[in-house]
C-alpha cells in the first residue's frame, strides 16, 4: 500500500479535510462502508411487477442477476402505493425463493402411504386421461355438463389464467368452478 | 384522498391494507374524521379519530339506526335523493313490510323458505320473472337490473316524497324503530358513541363535503352479508354520497387478483362480464337467454352484443348466426353448484376429481373437517402450489388422521402435486380492488416443474383435444371446436398472456382490437372473451402494462394501468354533477357537462354517455342506453337511479333488515324471527350447530366468536406459513380474550387455551387483552373470542385452524358463510390429543343438543324462541 494513500486515509485528516471537525459523519466511515454497494446495483436487468398478496395492488421492482430474483422492493412511480409495501409484499423474494418451495411434481397413488416421483408429462398426460374418463362416465346429455369433476381456485392468479380456467371448463361442461371470491 | 369522513366497519384496514390506508392517514392529516367500528379494537382503531366498539354481526342494527337518524333529522341530500334514486318511485301496494309481519317481507314461502318478490315490484309494473316462478338462486338475472320496466321510467312517482307507499315513506317506517338506544341495546357500543359516528357521517356530506364507507369480508362473511353493504348503499345514497370524489363505498378485497377472478368469473354462476349461466329451467335457445336476461334500459340492455361477442371470442368460425353462435354448447348449472354446496356432494361421494389451484380449502373453508372428508372421497385431486399445502397432505398429515378417522391405508383418493410458478416467473396480470388491471412481467423463468396456471390449463386443454380428436361423440364437440390457439415460446412453450388478453378485450371481423365495449355487436362481425374488460387492450397496445408515474400526471393517474370500464375511475361520476351537469361545488368537481364543447369532461373518465346532455329525455319507446335521462347517472339500472330499495335481485329482502347471526347468544330484539330466514344450512351430519339463544344447551357455547387476519400472514398461509421472515415475526397461533374472562375462565396470558364449537376444537397461545371487549346487550354482559384463521398442520409455524370452528350456513345471495360472528366456549389447557379429541367434541355437543331436545326444533322461518 502506498503510503502517501494510506496518510490520506488517516481518520483525523479526513475530520479536518472533510469539514467534520467532531469526526460524527463522513469521517467515521470506515473501508468496508465505503466499498458496499446495493445489490440492486449489479442487476442484469429490472422487471415490473405487481404484489400477490392482497387486492391494493402495489407495484414491485423485481431485481434480477444471473436468472436469479436478487431483490423485490416497492416501485416509487406506482400512484397507489408510491414505493411502499407491507411485511408480506417486503418478503415477497422469501416466497419466491423459500426453503420449503417445491420444484417437482409429486404422486400419491390410492392408499398409497408416501410420495413417489413422477414426471410433469406422464402427470399431464394422467390428469388429462382422468378428466375425459370422469366425464364420459357421468355426462348429463341434457344439460351438456359433467358433475363428477370440479375446480378451485383463481384469486391469486391472473386474469388470463382465470380466463383459460372458464374457458377450458366451459368447453368440458365443468360447471363447479369456483374461487375464494366465495370463501 | 378526498374524503372529509371515512368509516371503516367490517375491515381493520390498517393491519390488512396497510399500504392502502397510508391514504386515509393522508385524510386524517388533512383533517377528515376517521371512525373505525368493529367488535376489536385494532390498528386502524388506534390510528382513527373516533373507534366504536360493537358485538360482532350486529352491523345492520347500527347502520339502520344511521338510516334512521338521517331520515328523523332531516338530513338526507334531497336534490340527490330525488333525482338520483328511486326515493320517489311508488311500490306495489301488495307490498308488506318484515316491520309489519315479524320479520318477514311479503312473498315468504315457509315450505321452500324462499322469498317470491312479485309484491316488491314498482307500482303498476310486473315482476320480470313472474311466472310464477320464485327468482332462481344468484340466476334472477340482468332483469333484476330493470325489474319490469317496460322502458326507462318507473310507472309511478311522487316527486314530494309524500305519498305512503313512495320508497322514501316505505323507508322511513322500516327504520323508525332503529333509535339510537335500540342501537346501543342490540350492538353493546354507548348512545354516545352511535350519536357521534351518525352525525359526523351527516355534517361531512353534501353539496360541499364527501364521506366514504370501506369494507372488508368482515360484512361479507355473514348470513346476511349482502344486506350489510346494501345498508351502507342506502347511507351512501340518502347523503349522496355516491358518484362524487371522496365518497362511495369502497370493497378492500383479500387477493391479488380476487376481483379479477369475479370479472372473469372462477365462478359456477357467471360467464365472463357478469352474464348469467345458463339455468338447467330455462332459456332453451339464444333468443330467450337474451330476453330473460336483457334489461329494457341502460347498457344491460346491450347484453345480446356481450354474449354474442362471447361465444364468437371461444367458438370462433364454429359459432354462427345458424346455429346460436353455438349458445347450445354451453352448460346448465342448477340453483346452486356453488363451493360448499360441491364439498357436500363430495362427501357423499358424487365428485370424482377435484382441481385446486392457489387454494388451500383444508384450512381456508368453513369447517375443514367436511373439507378434509370429502377430500377422501374423491377419486383423485390435483393441488397446484408453491409448496405442500394442508390440502395436498391431507391424506397423512391432518387433524382426522390424528383422531383416527382417517388413514392413508384407507383413502382411495389419487393425489398429484404440481408445483407452480410465482408471480415473478410468469406474465399477466392481476385486478386489484379498485378495478384497475395492473400487468406483471416476467422477471426469471420457473424452474424444473414448476409452471403457471397458464402453462397447466393450455396444455391440459391441448392434451385432452388431441386424445378426444377421433371422437364422434356430440359431448365432445364444444371443446374440438373450441378456439384454443396461443403463441407459446421458451424451452417449456409458455403461451402468451399477451395474445391472451387480446382476445379478452376483444376485436373486430378483421382481427383489429376494439377500442371500447360500445363497439360490440349481435351480429357475429365482433369476438370479445369479456365485455366489460373490452378496450384494454387496443391500439396496439397492452393498456394494463403502462407503468407512467404518478408524478408526471394528475391524482387520478389515468395513464397508471387501465380500469374497467373503458378507463373509468370512478363508477357513476355523473353523479358528481347536479341534475344540470353543473359540479356539486368547486370542492367536489369531478366530471361536469361542457355547454360550450356540448359533452361531459372533466378530470375522470365520464362514466356516461359522452354527448348525452343533462336535459335529455327519452321518447316513450326509447330502449337501452337511451332509456336513461340525462339527469340520471345510475347507466347500468334500468331506471338510471340508485337503489334505496331493492325490487329484484335480492334473495331475503328489498331492504336490509335486523337479524342475529345464525349463532348467537340472543334473541332478536325485533322480531320472532331471529335469523335471516332465507339462509342457507348446510344438509350433512358433519356440520351440526350450536344451539343458540335461550335454547336451552346454548350456555355450552356462551361466548360472541369471530375471525381474522394479520398483517403478517395471507388467508390459509401458504404464501407465508412456509416463509421464514413472516413466520418469524408471526410465529404462532393465538387467541384474543379480554382480561375479565381470562378471570371467569382461568386462561393465563401467553399459556394454552381450548376453543371449542359443535365442529370441533382447537387450541391457541392465549392472549388477554382488553382490545377484545365484552359488550352489554340486553342487559347481559358478553365476551367475545377473537381468532386469526392463517394457521395450519403444515409450513415453518403450525398451529390450530380456526376455520375448523365454523359451520357452513350461508348467505342466501351469494352463498357466502358467516365466519365473523358465531359462538364458542374457551377452557383452559391444551386440546386432548389423538381420539379424546373427537370424544371432548362430540360429548360436550351431544350435552348441548340433548338439552335442546327438551325444547321445540327451531327451524328457520319459523322460529320463534322460547
Amino acid at each position: 500500500m502506498e503510503p502517501l494513500k494510506t496518510l490520506s486515509r488517516w481518520p483525523l485528516l479526513r475530520q479536518f479535510r472533510d469539514g467534520d471537525p467532531l469526526g460524527l459523519g463522513q469521517a467515521a466511515q470506515s473501508e468496508r462502508s465505503r466499498n458496499l454497494k446495493p445489490r440492486i446495483d449489479e442487476a442484469d436487468h429490472t422487471a415490473r411487477s405487481i404484489c400477490p398478496f392482497c387486492a391494493v395492488g402495489c407495484a414491485q421492482l423485481v431485481y434480477v442477476k444471473d436468472g436469479e430474483v436478487t431483490q423485490i422492493e416497492g416501485d416509487p412511480a406506482s400512484p397507489i402505493s408510491r414505493g411502499r409495501l407491507c411485511p408480506k409484499g417486503a418478503a415477497s423474494k422469501n416466497m419466491h425463493d423459500g426453503p420449503l418451495r417445491e420444484y417437482k411434481v409429486k404422486y400419491r397413488r390410492p392408499y398409497g402411504t408416501s410420495w413417489e416421483e413422477l414426471s410433469l408429462d406422464d402427470a399431464m398426460d394422467m390428469i388429462a386421461d382422468r378428466i375425459i374418463e370422469a366425464r364420459a362416465a357421468d355426462w348429463d346429455e341434457q344439460n351438456r355438463r359433467t358433475m363428477s369433476i370440479a375446480n378451485l381456485g383463481g384469486a391469486t392468479l391472473d386474469n388470463e389464467e382465470n380466463y383459460l380456467i372458464k374457458k377450458l371448463c366451459t368447453g368440458l361442461g365443468i360447471v363447479q368452478v369456483e374461487n375464494q371470491a366465495r370463501i | 384522498m378526498n374524503s372529509d369522513c371515512i368509516v371503516i366497519m367490517g375491515s381493520n384496514m390498517a393491519e390488512n391494507h396497510p399500504v392502502g390506508f397510508q391514504w386515509v392517514m393522508e385524510a386524517r392529516e388533512r383533517g377528515a374524521e376517521v371512525i373505525h367500528v368493529d367488535p376489536r379494537f385494532t390498528r386502524t382503531s388506534a390510528m382513527a379519530t373516533k373507534f366504536a366498539g360493537i358485538r360482532a354481526g350486529t352491523d345492520i342494527a347500527f347502520l339502520g339506526g344511521i338510516v334512521n337518524y338521517i331520515l328523523e333529522h332531516g338530513r338526507w341530500f334531497d336534490e340527490y335523493v330525488k333525482s338520483y334514486t328511486n326515493a320517489p318511485v311508488i311500490i306495489d301496494d301488495k307490498y308488506v313490510d318484515a316491520e309489519d309481519a315479524d320479520g318477514l317481507f311479503s312473498g315468504w314461502d315457509p315450505e321452500k323458505k324462499k322469498y317470491s318478490n312479485e309484491t316488491w315490484q314498482y307500482m303498476g309494473m310486473e315482476a320480470k320473472a313472474s311466472a310464477g316462478q320464485p327468482p332462481k338462486g344468484e340466476q334472477s338475472g340482468h332483469g333484476g337490473h330493470g325489474g319490469g320496466l317496460s322502458h326507462g321510467e318507473p310507472p309511478e312517482e311522487d316527486e314530494t316524497l309524500q305519498h305512503p307507499n313512495c320508497v322514501f315513506q316505505i323507508l322511513k317506517r322500516h327504520y323508525k324503530r332503529y333509535t339510537p338506544e335500540f342501537v346501543s341495546e342490540t350492538c353493546g357500543c354507548s348512545v354516545e358513541d352511535f350519536l357521534y359516528v351518525a352525525e359526523k357521517l351527516c355534517e361531512n356530506s353534501g353539496r360541499e363535503r364527501t364521506s366514504a364507507f370501506a369494507y372488508a369480508v368482515g360484512w361479507t362473511q355473514h348470513t346476511f352479508g349482502v344486506q350489510m353493504i346494501r345498508a351502507a348503499c342506502v347511507i351512501q345514497l340518502l347523503l349522496g354520497n355516491i358518484g362524487r370524489p371522496g365518497g362511495g363505498i369502497m370493497a378492500l378485497r383479500g387477493h391479488a387478483s380476487i376481483q379479477g377472478s369475479t370479472d372473469i368469473p372462477t365462478l359456477y354462476n357467471i360467464l365472463p362480464g357478469y352474464l348469467q349461466m345458463k339455468h338447467t329451467d330455462d332459456a332453451k335457445n339464444l333468443k330467450e337467454y337474451i330476453e330473460e336476461n336483457t334489461a329494457p334500459g341502460g347498457w344491460w340492455a346491450k347484453l345480446d352484443t356481450y354474449i354474442v361477442s362471447l361465444l364468437k371470442a371461444w367458438w370462433g368460425p364454429f359459432a354462427t348466426e345458424a346455429n346460436d353462435y353455438c349458445f347450445d354448447y354451453l352448460p346448465r348449472i342448477d340453483d346452486d353448484n356453488s363451493n360448499y354446496w360441491t364439498v357436500q356432494q363430495m362427501l357423499q361421494g358424487r365428485v370424482k376429481g377435484y382441481i385446486v389451484a392457489g387454494e388451500n380449502p383444508a384450512v381456508g373453508s368453513s369447517n375443514g373437517r367436511v373439507n378434509r372428508l370429502a377430500l377422501s372421497k374423491l377419486d383423485w385431486l390435483v393441488v397446484r402450489d408453491l409448496v405442500e399445502i394442508e390440502t395436498a397432505a391431507f391424506w397423512y398429515d391432518s387433524p382426522e388422521v390424528e383422531t383416527g378417522e382417517l388413514s392413508p391405508e384407507q383413502i382411495g383418493t389419487e393425489v398429484f402435486f404440481m408445483p407452480a410458478s410465482t408471480h415473478v416467473e410468469k406474465d399477466g396480470s392481476f385486478t386489484n380492488t379498485q378495478r384497475l388491471l395492473q400487468w406483471h412481467f416476467k422477471a426469471v423463468e420457473p424452474k424444473e416443474d414448476c409452471r403457471s396456471e397458464l402453462w397447466f390449463y393450455y396444455h391440459l386443454g391441448k392434451k385432452i383435444r388431441e386424445k378426444l380428436k377421433e371422437s364422434q361423440e356430440d359431448r365432445d364437440k364444444p371443446i374440438l371446436e373450441l378456439q384454443w390457439h396461443y403463441p407459446t415460446s421458451g424451452q417449456i412453450e409458455e403461451p402468451s398472456a399477451e395474445a391472451v388478453i387480446a382476445e379478452i378485450s376483444g376485436r373486430d371481423a378483421t382481427g383489429q382490437a376494439l377500442a371500447a365495449y360500445k363497439l360490440l355487436r349481435a351480429d357475429g362481425t365482433t369476438s370479445c372473451g369479456c365485455w366489460i374488460y373490452c378496450g384494454v387492450y387496443a391500439e396496439d397496445e397492452n393498456k394494463a402494462a403502462r407503468k407512467k408515474p404518478h408524478w408526471e400526471q394528475n391524482y387520478t393517474a389515468l395513464e397508471w394501468a387501465w380500469a374497467w370500464p373503458a378507463n373509468r375511475r370512478l363508477l357513476y361520476n355523473r353523479a358528481s354533477a347536479d341534475p344540470d351537469g353543473k359540479p356539486w361545488s368547486e370542492r367536489k368537481k369531478l366530471v361536469w357537462w361542457d355547454d360550450e364543447q356540448k359533452k361531459w369532461t372533466g378530470t375522470d373518465t365520464p362514466d356516461f354517455e359522452e354527448e348525452k346532455p343533462p336535459d335529455y329525455v327519452p321518447d316513450d319507446d326509447a330502449e337501452g342506453p337511451d332509456a336513461i335521462r340525462g339527469d340520471h347517472p345510475f347507466i347500468m339500472q334500468a331506471d338510471g337511479r340508485g337503489w334505496l330499495f331493492v325490487p329484484q335481485g335480492l334473495q331475503d329482502g328489498p331492504m336490509p333488515t335486523y337479524y342475529e347471526p345464525h349463532e348467537s347468544p340472543f334473541d332478536n330484539p325485533l322480531y320472532a324471527q331471529r335469523a335471516n330466514p332465507a339462509r342457507q344450512v348446510s344438509t350433512v351430519d358433519e356440520d351440526p350447530y350450536n344451539p343458540v339463544a335461550n335454547e336451552p344447551g346454548a350456555d355450552e357455547y356462551p361466548f360472541v366468536m369471530t375471525t381474522y387476519r394479520l398483517t403478517e400472514h395471507h388467508t390459509a398461509g401458504g404464501m407465508t406459513r412456509f416463509t421464514p421472515y413472516l413466520s418469524e415475526l408471526q410465529p404462532a397461533m393465538f387467541v384474543e380474550v379480554h382480561p375479565e374472562l381470562a378471570r371467569e375462565r382461568g386462561l393465563t396470558h401467553g399459556e394454552w387455551a381450548t376453543i371449542v364449537t359443535a365442529r370441533s376444537a382447537i387450541e391457541a397461545r392465549v392472549l388477554v387483552t382488553d382490545r377484545m371487549r365484552p359488550v352489554k346487550v340486553d342487559g347481559r354482559v358478553t365476551h367475545q373470542v377473537g381468532l386469526p384463521y392463517h394457521w395450519g398442520s403444515r409450513g415453518l409455524t403450525t398451529g390450530g385452524s380456526a376455520n375448523d370452528l365454523l359451520h357452513l350456513a350461508l348467505d342466501p345471495n351469494v352463498h357466502i358463510m358467516e365466519t365473523k360472528g358465531l359462538t364458542c366456549d374457551i377452557q383452559p389447557g391444551r386440546r386432548p390429543k389423538g381420539a379424546a379429541l373427537a370424544e371432548f367434541v362430540t360429548s360436550k355437543r351431544d350435552r348441548a343438543l340433548r338439552a335442546r331436545e327438551t325444547a321445540p326444533r327451531v327451524e328457520p322461518g319459523s322460529e320463534r324462541s322460547t
